[in-house]
């Protein structure tokens, strides 16, 4: 009776092994079933909704959508975002409130999206860039709105 | 201060002369993270497991008082990251509770989508760090071709792979992107081809099996009164699915079974996890191609501020059930937030499954507990 077990669990150990190994030889003979990729040479194809950082768009006359409602400092868990504000004088002598610049801490950055979210203007938008690293910490933090950019017309 | 060695020196103090003490942590490869455990040996036996925790504490729930009920989401991503959206979910659900809003349908079923999604996201990775706990390395291959597909579509709704934050009070951040429904049957289908692969390499292997079965046995009782809840405990037979016994939005509208196995050991636990997986995919199934139309998000103020009181919401995660308890004293940030976190729990059974089984079978035992260590320190 003991016997009888021994070589029944010997047989289905045996039998179960086999069966493994069918299937890790099935994929030794089909490498094109393989999907490894190799990093520098093929990059992945992000979608757009991506987080890789914050980047604020200007448009080719070097504008920019930003009011400067602090919207975005407001919702960010991190204070990842820093606005500084000023006040440009309009030709008709009224003073308007614009940004002077718009501080951006990558390294503080969870890439929550709360930011874009709270933005009324979609002045801000998340990038799909997402190799990050770099010898020093200080370049991570970032200017967004480009020198000499201001408001586009007709934004409030 | 009750330092490190200090606690390794009164356990040296306590046991007899013959004792062994090892540290398996914190950096070791079968914790998955920074857990410490100091084991105290006879020969191979063991004799007392007593963790040590604290490596990787983050004062999640202090940060959250400081943080309003639309920032404190994002955080709680980072506490079970395998299970990112639902523990979101649950937050969310608690801060709607509180608001008393009525979230729109598509937004439910969205939800209930991504959590499903997520929960066989965390099991398949359990099922390849299981695997190679015990020494397999190629499972964790397997398991990660049919995860990658989860995380493509993750990123391509959610726009992000692991932490998404794509739950918000009041329904979801964005709307599913159109290719979304098509690219959730393609992975079902490729799911349903490839999961026979998982029983021929690793369930029927009889390595695998000999190693599992007997070990690390809980009964009912004793997996009640340690608090066990999730897929630990229905290996022990305890009905516990928070999906069944307190169905939050869509559970009580879609069919599924809840597992139980009474076995009770590494084996049972293992045996829920992987059944688990194809119930999911049974949920998704339903609801996939009867996404309504209308909102996703429901419209809530500016400033979300809480009534004054205490709101409790529980979720069933991919590890067990999820507390969240939030006190308002009526302001724009909460007065106090605690989580009741699965993986605490279990953990604390470790010491009653483990004792007395050889320190090899303490591997095995850990495996099928399925820690994620920030979920236990938070």
């Amino acid at each position: 009776m003991f016997l009888k077990e021994y070589i029944k669990d010997v047989y289905s150990g045996v039998k179960s092994l086999l069966i493994g190994m069918r299937r890790t030889g099935k994929y030794f003979i089909t490498p094109r079933e393989i999907i490894t990729e190799q990093y520098p040479e093929f990059r992945a194809q992000l979608s757009e909704r991506f987080r890789g950082e914050v980047v604020m768009p200007h448009d080719e006359k070097n504008e920019h959508a930003c009011t400067g409602c602090t919207a975005c400092e407001l919702a960010c868990p991190n204070g990842t975002i820093k606005i500084i504000t000023k006040f440009d004088i309009q030709p008709d002598g009224k003073k308007k409130k614009a940004i002077d610049t718009f501080i951006y801490h990558l390294e503080l950055c969870t890439m929550c999206n709360l930011c874009i979210v709270a933005c009324p203007t979609d002045a801000i938008k998340m990038a799909q860039n997402f190799e990050h690293s770099v010898f020093d910490r200080n370049t991570l933090t970032k200017k967004l709105n480009n020198p000499g950019s201001k408001i586009r017309e007709g934004i409030e | 201060m009750y330092t490190e060695t200090e606690i390794i020196k009164d356990n040296i103090k306590a046991g007899s002369e013959t004792d062994l003490i090892i540290n398996i942590g914190p950096q070791h490869p079968a914790t998955h993270g920074v857990l410490h455990l100091i084991v105290t040996l006879d020969g191979e036996t063991i004799k007392k497991i007593e963790p040590h925790l604290g490596y990787i504490h983050r004062s999640i729930e202090k940060m959250c008082e400081s943080l309003s009920y639309r920032q404190f989401i994002y955080v709680t991503s980072r506490m079970d990251y395998l299970s990112s959206h639902i523990n979101n979910y649950a937050c969310a659900m608690c801060v709607e509770k509180g608001l008393q809003v009525e979230i729109p349908r598509r937004a439910q079923f969205i939800r209930v989508l991504m959590s499903e999604l997520t929960r066989i996201a965390s099991h398949e990775l359990w099922w390849g760090a299981m695997a190679m706990d015990l020494g397999a390395f190629t499972p964790f291959f397997y398991a990660f071709r049919e995860r990658e597909t989860i995380n493509d579509i993750m990123e391509e709704t959610c726009g992000a792979r692991l932490t998404m934050n794509y739950m918000v009070p009041g329904g979801v951040m964005y709307d599913i992107h159109p290719n979304f429904q098509k690219r959730v049957k393609d992975f079902i289908q490729l799911f349903k081809s490839k999961i026979h692969e998982y029983d021929e390499l690793v369930t029927g292997n009889i390595i695998f099996q000999n190693r599992m079965k007997g070990v690390g046995y809980i009964s009912e009782e004793d997996a009640i009164s340690y608090g066990c809840t999730g897929p630990v405990a229905r290996g022990s037979g305890v009905h516990c699915d928070i999906r069944k016994l307190y169905p939050y939005e869509l559970y009580n509208e879609v069919e599924f079974d809840e597992i139980l196995e009474t076995g009770g050991d590494s084996f049972a636990r293992y045996l829920v996890r992987v059944k688990e997986m194809h119930q999911s995919i049974r949920i998704i199934e339903q609801l996939i191609d009867n996404i309504p139309e209308g909102d996703f998000q429901a419209k809530t103020k500016a400033v979300l501020k809480l009534p004054k009181g205490e709101f409790y919401t529980r979720a069933e995660t991919a590890r067990g059930e999820l507390g969240v308890y939030i006190v308002s004293e009526g302001g724009a940030t909460p007065y106090r937030i605690k989580f009741r976190s699965p993986g605490f729990s279990n953990l604390s059974a470790l010491e009653h499954m483990a004792k007395g089984s050889k320190i090899g079978d303490l591997m095995a035992t850990m495996g099928t507990l399925d820690l994620v260590i920030p979920d236990i320190d938070r």
